[in-house]
């Protein structure tokens, strides 16, 4: 990883960053296949294998991306984590074609209201996991720059 | 999905999908002129097209099975985020953009919909 080594002061290329990406992206997508095949999904039920991956990488990302950020600049191994395991891992471990054609199955295969149901209770229980995930990232921040102070320093 | 090189193909493909994400959103965001991120919204979009396109071509080769995985599965499950558009419509919310934050999913969520059904009605 010697393009990532800020010492190196070379501006990393943007095909040895896909190359970062596409290595976490075979990893996210050969855990969702697993999870896809061992925890197949019943048709005509509510999908709970996609919407389980869907929130915990929704709430990973948040999390890691807002520890990222409070960390220092997006550069050298914070850009490499970022986009290894944050746009690689947890991007390709997370689906949203397989997300919405199941809703769309559901929709046109005489189950309406669950299609509709999947659909909006995924993308707000997605927000809400990856707000969660950032103020979860934030608060530890805060409290690693409270432990700095001497005990009993400040509230 | 039954031999090891069907997953070998999977994670493969995943790969490759993931990094033209990586790329496409790049380019998106290079001659993005508004402060509201459309890369993600461009890659789940032509994401679920695709995906309509693979399934309804599989609804009518009942043997292509393992090429749909490959591609449904691995690439396109690798090429769209369901994580990067919640933390995008989470940080719009967190910053007081709330009408964005509503339109920008809302508006991700009609217009992969519509697409997926393009794709199944042109594949079938």
């Amino acid at each position: 990883m010697g393009a990532l080594n800020p010492a190196t002061r070379r501006r990393p290329s943007l095909v040895a960053l896909a190359g970062l990406v596409a290595l976490g992206g075979a990893v996210g997508a050969t855990v969702r296949a697993l999870l896809e095949h061992v925890l197949a999904p019943v048709p005509g039920s509510w999908p709970w294998t996609t919407f389980a991956i869907n929130v915990v990488g929704s709430f990973a990302l948040g999390a890691l991306l807002e520890t990222l950020v409070r960390s220092g600049p997006d550069s050298g191994w914070r850009r490499g984590v970022r986009l290894g395991c944050g746009t690689g891992v947890l991007g390709g471990f997370t689906t949203y074609s397989t997300f919405v054609v199941e809703a769309e199955r559901l929709l046109t295969g005489g189950h309406a209201p669950l299609g509709v149901a999947y659909a909006l209770v995924s993308v707000v229980v997605g927000i809400g996991a990856a707000c969660a995930g950032i103020a979860l990232a934030a608060a530890r921040a805060r409290r690693r720059r409270a432990g700095v102070r001497p005990e009993g320093a400040g509230a | 999905m039954s031999g090891a090189l069907d997953w070998v193909l999977v994670a493969v493909a995943g790969g490759l999908g993931a990094a033209s994400r990586f790329l496409v959103d790049t380019l998106v965001a290079r001659h993005n002129r508004l402060s509201t991120p459309l890369g993600t919204i461009v890659v789940n979009v032509s994401a679920c097209l695709l995906l309509g396109l693979v399934t309804g071509w599989g609804s009518s080769h009942p043997g292509g099975d393992g090429l749909a995985a490959v591609l449904g599965t691995g690439f396109l499950g690798g090429y769209s985020t369901f994580s990067t558009a919640s933390v995008e419509a989470a940080r719009l919310l967190l910053a007081g953009r709330g009408l964005a934050a509503v339109l920008h999913p809302a508006g991700m969520l009609v217009a992969g919909l519509l697409a997926a059904l393009a794709g199944i009605a042109l594949a079938s």
